[in-house]
């Protein structure tokens, strides 16, 4: 089946059955979407599929056909810029579904609220406690 | 114009006062500040001698000069690599190997990719193996599955659990107020200064549940073994603990074991990582010398890893007449908060319990309170009180206990300034004139408690709001740290606020520090209002934490100080803990005196009305 993931085209040789989180991380070795739950209730896998956010963990190979995936290695570089800028993470084991989360917000709405932030982050589990800074990175990569 | 200096080209120029006759004399000066700075000889000049910038000393003579040159040069090149070193140190300097992190780098252990990778999957039965599917990989209680793929890992395991079949071992119940029911050891930490009876007397208990670590990645090893060798790769937070236990564990001589830390997500003490190693390194055994990686399923993390246990502690005290405290007694039951590897005389990992012919499990314990101890730390007061007494009960618990961040800290000190309080309304007295005046012999904490409470007698008050204060000294010899508190009951109970000023001595990154200052407090913030782990609870559904919309507005003051540096990591949890309790009762007037504060909890404390 034919992936398109941050732009290219991937042929890829798995069962339509099989989770977008493992076509992503060991047919085509993109890492950067992690593996926190398996049930689609961290938000640690994130990734945009045709712009709007989802769990890779919950959706399929076959689900995605026609589709255009991107993933944290596919965003714009302002985003993770403004996440290094304010240092918003500890461990950096959520960071990624912060990132996908945070491009899919801006997507949709440019000039969010600090409420709208916390909004859009809330299925985005962080357990170091980065939230502040994670909060303040989404608004700076709003104003640049 | 100092002695030794570098030159915008990164030359030194050095101006002594002792004249070079061709007796060598420069030439060895400039040797010696070559290595005190670690430069290149050839980059050091000594200026000859000018009464308009060199140092007078006086006359070349009497074979003093190298001794009086040499020592005045040392003297100046460590006064210049202080200063050196604090173009860094001091500085709130960015982790640049965030910037690959956040391009999705493959940074994690959960990311290694070797040649020949194998998956494997681990069941760790509960009870007792009654039968396993032929051709599981078997040992004793311990099963598992090797596969080509993560995917196939997934579905081999799935298939074998539900074809295994194992006693169920319903666990008692071993929470908090259980725990005064269950076999014990008791000693006395400390104590000091004579009883008074008083006047007066009060008693509280107060508890907190276990609590689960809860990282956000599972966790995750790969093992290879060549021949009798044995290579760990692991977010351990002991290596070398680790690598004893895993000798021990397959009879090996720790030179036959090496263990490479490859980081993890965050574990916040000891959670699964040591035992998901001993997993992978069972499997490896079987797999002819090809590495294999085994990763924990949110399930197993939240299950299998050990937890920080339930704590009950009575705090008794006598008041004298004007209200001054003249006893103060803190007694504890607690599980011991350490069960770590590499510590006992067999193995601390949960695999290496289930194989056959396993030897008996370690227990968990406390260290001792030289190093920090365990349950009892921060139960030791850190205020003047002429008299007081702790003692310690270490309860034995079936489920498995470990070092949760700031261990009995978070417990003791939730406990201790949440009693305070208690004698601080009950003697009408400010919360916060209370704490200065038991902290007039310790400046740092008085500073550190005025820091965070700025502006406290002017604290705003509204309906359903409420302020309150926690303080202590992390292990009575670590950092300072005071938090002020601001919540809102209405609905439920919202943290609106948090300032935490602490006095880490020199902050060698005092962003650095600030962040674990919040993220202590924000775990904190999280097990008020959230946390209590049951052995059945197996997801983010069943064991809720903090998210975004409930993390307090958190405000970091650091005291400025060039004092020793102190770790930062755990000494706001307490602090954050017993503000929000004092917070809560300001708010309501009752007093809840059990984490977490659930709605239940207010709303049982409400109607009981609390005893004052």
């Amino acid at each position: 089946m034919k992936l398109s993931v941050n732009g290219r085209e991937h042929a890829v040789d798995a069962p339509r059955a099989a989770r977008l989180l493992d076509v992503l991380r060991d047919e085509l070795g993109l890492k950067g979407t992690r593996e926190g739950c398996g049930s689609g209730d961290c938000g640690a896998c994130q990734v945009l599929l045709g712009g709007a956010p989802m769990a890779a963990c919950q959706a399929t190979l076959g689900a995605c056909e026609g589709a255009a995936v991107t993933t944290v290695e596919g965003l714009e570089p302002k985003l993770a810029q403004a996440f290094f800028d304010e240092q918003a993470a500890q461990c950096g084991f959520c960071s990624s579904g912060m990132l996908v989360a945070a491009a899919a917000l801006l997507r949709r709405n440019p000039a969010p609220t600090e409420e709208d932030v916390k909004r859009a982050l809330d299925g985005q589990l962080c357990r170091c406690g980065a939230h502040p800074r994670i909060v303040r990175a989404v608004l700076r990569a709003a104003r640049a | 114009m100092s002695v030794v200096a570098f030159t915008p080209e990164g030359r030194v120029q050095v101006r002594t006062g002792k004249v070079e006759l061709g007796q060598g004399l420069h030439h060895a000066l400039a040797q010696i500040v070559a290595d005190e700075l670690g430069v290149a000889l050839d980059a050091v000049d000594l200026l000859p001698v000018d009464t308009a910038h060199s140092p007078d000393m006086g006359v070349t003579s009497g074979s003093k000069s190298l001794e009086e040159a040499g020592a005045a040069l040392r003297a100046a090149c460590a006064e210049l690599q202080r200063e050196r070193s604090a173009r860094h140190v001091g500085r709130p300097l960015p982790r640049e190997a965030l910037r690959v992190l956040f391009a999705g780098a493959p940074v994690f252990i959960h990311d290694l990719q070797p040649e020949g990778l194998l998956h494997g999957r681990v069941l760790h039965p509960p009870g007792p193996l009654r039968s396993a599917p032929a051709g599981a990989l078997r040992d004793g209680d311990l099963l598992g599955v090797l596969a080509a793929t993560n995917a196939e890992a997934d579905a081999a395991v799935a298939r074998l659990a539900a074809a295994a079949r194992w006693d169920a071992m319903p666990l008692p119940p071993e929470g908090p107020h259980e725990l005064p029911h269950l076999p014990a050891t008791v000693r006395t930490v400390g104590e000091h200064g004579t009883p008074q009876p008083g006047v007066r007397r009060l008693r509280a208990v107060y508890a907190k549940p276990w609590m689960a670590h809860a990282s956000i990645g599972p966790s995750c090893a790969l093992a290879q073994w060549a021949g009798d060798r044995l290579h760990v790769w692991s977010h351990t937070q002991g290596p070398f603990n680790l690598r004893r236990d895993l000798a021990l564990a397959f009879g090996l001589d720790v030179a036959q074991v090496r263990v490479t830390h490859v980081p993890g997500a965050g574990c916040y003490g000891h959670n699964g990582a040591d035992d998901v190693a001993f997993d992978a390194a069972w499997l490896a055994r079987r797999a002819e010398g090809r590495p294999v990686r085994v990763v924990w399923s949110r399930a197993d993390e939240l299950t299998q890893s050990p937890q920080g246990p339930a704590m009950r502690i009575e705090l008794e005290a006598a008041l004298g007449a004007q209200g001054r405290i003249v006893d103060w007694r803190h007694t504890i039951w607690s599980p011991g908060h350490s069960r770590r590897p590499g510590r006992a005389a067999t193995p601390a990992l949960l695999g290496a319990w289930q194989v056959a012919g396993a030897k008996p499990a370690p227990p968990s314990i406390d260290m001792p309170l030289a190093v920090g101890g365990g349950a009892e730390r921060n139960a030791i007061p850190g205020y003047a009180l002429p008299a007081w007494q702790v003692r310690c009960h270490t309860v034995a618990t079936q489920r498995r206990s470990s070092a949760l961040r700031s261990l009995g800290a978070l417990g003791n000190v939730f406990a201790a300034e949440g009693f305070l309080d208690e004698i601080a309304h009950a003697t009408n007295r400010d919360p916060l004139a209370l704490r200065r005046e038991l902290l007039a012999h310790d400046e740092r904490g008085l500073a550190v408690l005025d820091a965070a409470c700025r502006g406290w007698a002017g604290r705003p008050r509204r309906d359903g709001w409420g302020h309150g204060i926690g303080y202590a000294r992390y292990k009575n010899t670590g950092a300072w740290c005071a938090v002020w508190a601001e919540v809102e009951v209405g609905a439920k109970l919202h943290v609106r606020r948090l300032r935490i000023a602490a006095d880490v001595g020199l902050a060698v990154n005092p962003d650095g520090v600030a962040q674990q200052l919040e993220g202590g407090a924000i775990q904190a913030t999280s097990a008020c209002l959230l946390e209590s782990a049951k052995p059945a609870h197996a997801g983010w559904a069943d064991y809720p934490i903090l998210r975004f919309a409930d993390v307090p507005a958190i405000e970091v003051a650091l005291v400025p100080s060039t004092e020793p540096s102190l770790g930062a990591g755990e000494c706001s949890l307490g602090p954050t803990a017993a503000a929000i309790g004092n917070a809560l009762f300001d708010a309501l007037g009752v007093r809840v005196r059990e984490l977490p504060f659930t709605p239940e909890r207010i709303v049982a404390a409400i109607d009981e009305g609390t005893p004052t």
